[in-house]
This record gives C-alpha cells, sequence and structure tokens, in this order.
C-alpha cells in the first residue's frame, strides 16, 4: 500500500547548552511508513520524541538530517499541508472568534470557495455536536467544547490523512468517547490517521497499526494483532517493555 | 492572496473586538468634542491652538494603535500557540509576516478615518470651514507613514521576544526620528570625523517619518501638499515597508518553533 507518510532516517537535534556535548537529539534515525486509509498509533513516554516528529512533519521544526514525506512531497514545502488536517494537543486558537468565524478562516486559508465553505462549516459543527454554539466566541467554551472546534477546524479541507496530537487528552470519559467515535468514523471514510496518544486501551481500539519510541529511537513497530499475538501481552504490557520499565518482559 | 486576507481579517477582528481601541477613540473624541465647545473671545487663533492640540492627539493615538497591536501579533501566536495550527495548514512564514502587516495597517486606517471623520465634522462645525481635500491628504500621508512603523513594530517582534520592550523601543525609534530626524544632518555638520559620518549615514538611513507630518498645513490652513511631493511620500513608504518586511520575513523564516 502507497505510503502518505514517509520518514527516511529523520534525525533532529537541538542546542542544550547543559549536555557534554551541547546538543541533544530528540529523534534518532527515524524510519518510518504509514500507509493510505490506515489509523496509526505514535507512541511513547513523554519526551520520547514524539511531538517533535510531529513538528517536523508540521514544518515548525527542521531536521538536522534525513527526510520527511507528506504524500510524497518533502515537508519543507508548505504544498505538502494541503491535504493534511492537524489537530494540536491544546486548544490553541483565537479565543475572541466564534466557532463557525475560526472554520471560515481556515477555509479561506485553504481558499475553499464560499458556498462550499457554509455548507462545511454547517455539516462540521453537527458532526462535533456544536451547533448551538456557533456564534459564541471560542473563550465562553468548555475544553472539551474547544477540542471538538480543534476536530472540525483539522476537518475543514476535507483532509487524506489527518494528524491529531493527543486528541483526547484531558478530556471527560464522554468527550473522549466522542472524538474517539468521530476518529472510527473518519477511518470508515477511507482516511488516515497517524495519531500520538497516552490511553494505550484507546489506541488497542483504533489503531491498525502502532509504533513505539523511546528516547527518539523507534523500538518496535507493527501491526497492533500481531503484536499482541506475537508478544502474549496486551498493549500497555507490550508498551512499558519497550520503554524498559519492565525488562523481564522483554525476553 | 486568501491566506493574506485571511490573517488580515483576523487582525481586525481582534482590533475592534479589544477594547484598546475604544478606549483611545473616546479620549480623543472627549477632547476633540472639549475644542468644538471652546470659545475664547470668539479669539480664533485659540480654536486653532485647540485645533493643533486635537490632530497632535490623533497622531499619538494612531502610533499607539499601531504599534501596541502590531507589537504583540506574532509574539502572542507563539505564546498562545495559535501559530502552529496555522502554519500546519499550507501557510508560508512569508504569508504570516505579510498577512500580519495588511492586518495591522488595515486596522490603523479604520482607526485614522473614524478619527478624521470625527475631527472634520467638530472643526468644520465649529469654524464653517471644509477643508476636506486638506484633510484627506493629512489622514494618507499619516496611513503612509504608519505603514513604515508598523513595518518596524513586525520586525521589532520576531526579534525582540518581549512586545513591551518592542513597543518601547518603537516609540522612542519613532518619536526621537519625528522630533529630530530632520535635524540630523545639520548635527552632523557640526560633529568631528568620524562621528559625523555615522551621524550622517544615520541621516540617510532613517526612515524620514517627518515628511509625513502635514499637521502644520492643517492648523494654518495652507492648502494642500503638492500631488508629486506627495506620490513620491508613498513610494518612499511602500518601499521602506517592503525592505522591512523582507528583514522580518528573513528573520522569521528560520526561527524554531517549539510546542
Amino acid at each position: 500500500m502507497h505510503a502518505i507518510v514517509e520518514l527516511r532516517n529523520l534525525r533532529v537535534e537541538y542546542k542544550a547548552p547543559s549536555a557534554p556535548d551541547g546538543k541533544k537529539v530528540a529523534v534518532k534515525n527515524l524510519n518510518l511508513q504509514v500507509r493510505a486509509g490506515e489509523v496509526f498509533g505514535f507512541l511513547g513516554p513523554n519526551g520520547a520524541g514524539k511531538t517533535t516528529t510531529m513538528n517536523v512533519l508540521l514544518g515548525f521544526v527542521n531536521a538536522t538530517g534525513g527526510d520527511a514525506f507528506l504524500f510524497d512531497v518533502n515537508v519543507r514545502e508548505p504544498i505538502a499541508r494541503q491535504r493534511i488536517g492537524y489537530l494540536p494537543e491544546l486548544t490553541y486558537y483565537y479565543k475572541f472568534l466564534t466557532a463557525e468565524e475560526i472554520l471560515r478562516f481556515y477555509a479561506n486559508i485553504f481558499g475553499i470557495e464560499r458556498g462550499l465553505a457554509e455548507d462545511r462549516i454547517d455539516k462540521l459543527l453537527k458532526l462535533v455536536e456544536l451547533e448551538s454554539a456557533r456564534k459564541r466566541p471560542l473563550k465562553t467554551y468548555s475544553k472539551g467544547m474547544q477540542q471538538r472546534v480543534g476536530l472540525a477546524q483539522a476537518l475543514i479541507n476535507d483532509p487524506d490523512l489527518l494528524i491529531l496530537d493527543e486528541p483526547t487528552s484531558g478530556l471527560d470519559p464522554l468527550g473522549r468517547m466522542k472524538v474517539r467515535a468521530i476518529i472510527q468514523r473518519l477511518k470508515n471514510e477511507g482516511k488516515t490517521v497517524f495519531f500520538s496518544s497516552h490511553e494505550l486501551g484507546e489506541v488497542e481500539t483504533i489503531c491498525d497499526r502502532v509504533a513505539i519510541i523511546n528516547q527518539g529511537e523507534l523500538k518496535v513497530e507493527g501491526s497492533v494483532v500481531e503484536l499482541v499475538t506475537k508478544h502474549q501481552a496486551n498493549l500497555e504490557q507490550i508498551f512499558l517493555n519497550f520503554i524498559g520499565y519492565q525488562p523481564e518482559l522483554a525476553a | 492572496m486568501s491566506t493574506v486576507s485571511a490573517l488580515a481579517g483576523v487582525v481586525v477582528k481582534e482590533l475592534y473586538r479589544r477594547k484598546d481601541f475604544y478606549v483611545l477613540f473616546v479620549l480623543t473624541a472627549l477632547v476633540t468634542v472639549l475644542m468644538g465647545s471652546m470659545n475664547f473671545f470668539h479669539d480664533k487663533n485659540i480654536a486653532g491652538f485647540l485645533k493643533e492640540g486635537c490632530l497632535w492627539l490623533i497622531w499619538i493615538s494612531a502610533l499607539v494603535i499601531a504599534i501596541v497591536t502590531t507589537a504583540r501579533q506574532i509574539p502572542a501566536e507563539c505564546e498562545n500557540r495559535t501559530i502552529f495550527p496555522l502554519l500546519a495548514k499550507p501557510v508560508t512564514r512569508n504569508q504570516v509576516v505579510l498577512g500580519k502587516f495588511a492586518g495591522c495597517w488595515l486596522a490603523t486606517g479604520i482607526a485614522l478615518v473614524i478619527f478624521y471623520v470625527f475631527f472634520t465634522i467638530v472643526a468644520g462645525t465649529r469654524e464653517n470651514h471644509w477643508p476636506v481635500v486638506s484633510y484627506l491628504q493629512a489622514l494618507w500621508l499619516q496611513w503612509m507613514m504608519l505603514a513604515i512603523v508598523i513595518a518596524l513594530a513586525l520586525l521589532g517582534s520576531i526579534v525582540f521576544a518581549a512586545p513591551s520592550s518592542n513597543s518601547t523601543i518603537c516609540f522612542v525609534v519613532v518619536l526621537g526620528i519625528l522630533l529630530i530626524g530632520g535635524h540630523l544632518d545639520q548635527v552632523a555638520l557640526r560633529q568631528p570625523e568620524p562621528l559625523r559620518s555615522i551621524v550622517y549615514a544615520l541621516y540617510f538611513l532613517m526612515p524620514h517619518l517627518e515628511w509625513y507630518d502635514v499637521r502644520q498645513f492643517v492648523f494654518f490652513e495652507q492648502g494642500t501638499v503638492s500631488w508629486r511631493a506627495c506620490g513620491l511620500a508613498t513610494l518612499y513608504a511602500w518601499l521602506y515597508s517592503g525592505m522591512l518586511l523582507l528583514a522580518a520575513w528573513i528573520v522569521f523564516r528560520r526561527k524554531a518553533l517549539n510546542q
């Protein structure tokens, strides 16, 4: 199957004056492929390099070495982001705008024609159950509502690839269930989803494949079913094993 | 183009949903109304001085709106992290710089129009005289000058992390240029070398914002500035703003944005 996301020997280094050699390696020669139509879970403990990898994919950070591609286009080209939707871990939107204004703003960014944009805004606000609050400024929204606006803005361009950075982090069980249901629906529509999460039960339920990284290095990659069968353990135990928390399970 | 205009639209919306502009407008309006209501011994000069005071207030208010609004744009995007979902779209950093510039310039232009309309109405009803072309020219030149100021503040907002330090530096630079910029060549003549060359270089390199101050034309009702000079000043403002925006883009383009 065709790779939508491809990382080739990706390396990211930061200046770190306190380190012996004056730099910190956040991602070490990472190779990864996410195929069309799959839900891919990107796992790792805090500080493992997940967000840095996503930052490279989104063009926020330049790689020190290697390459990253979205739809075969180097991520250094802004056009690589034409067909993606991104949901950050926390809600980073203009709080003085209303939900429909923020969606209209992003629709304008994508150059979506006005009639089509209004149509999509209506559909997305219905999808994320925010129709009744569409004219309220975001500063009056609860965290769960803001996260759902985030999901709506990530879908405004009808993307083929969704990059979600801990989409259910900090949400209550109902909010989490709603976000999960939306991801499931997107999967059924054939969208590719690349997401990071600490909710391993959730990852096990909705992901086709996962990759676990620790200290910037890829530890394991494969389908959830294969990993669970091979290691005779659930995803949480496998995760703890690969990050070195329970070394006795590695055998 | 749709990206730049979308970004500019957000800046304009932000300005009129915040209180800063309204406070400055109410303050200027109060002084203008006060000016309109004063009449000391039917002395035309006193009304003229008050008119100058009001124009001075419009200049200060417009500078405050331009610098403060611009200085917080990119740092606020980074601090509130709104820059991340934005740059995750097919948006270049160049478009961010241009969009912010266009938004701040447009927002300041709208504020200026409101100030000048109010000023024209009050001054006109007070003096039964409507030098609209002269006022329009003053408004246009002030807006052009503000393009340079906004581009300067935008560059500063990328170089300096804190909007407050950037605003302070911009105010000092702009007021310094407005007050002594036009006299630096004469100052240079009185200096020994190499200070003379340095002051001369400064005189030729700095943006001559004082050229855009035509308040004396409005105050003394000296008619209008020649249209040729007005056109050249406009061109100068665009060139200078363009250079400053280019510098802003060069600095911003490689800036690492870490979440």
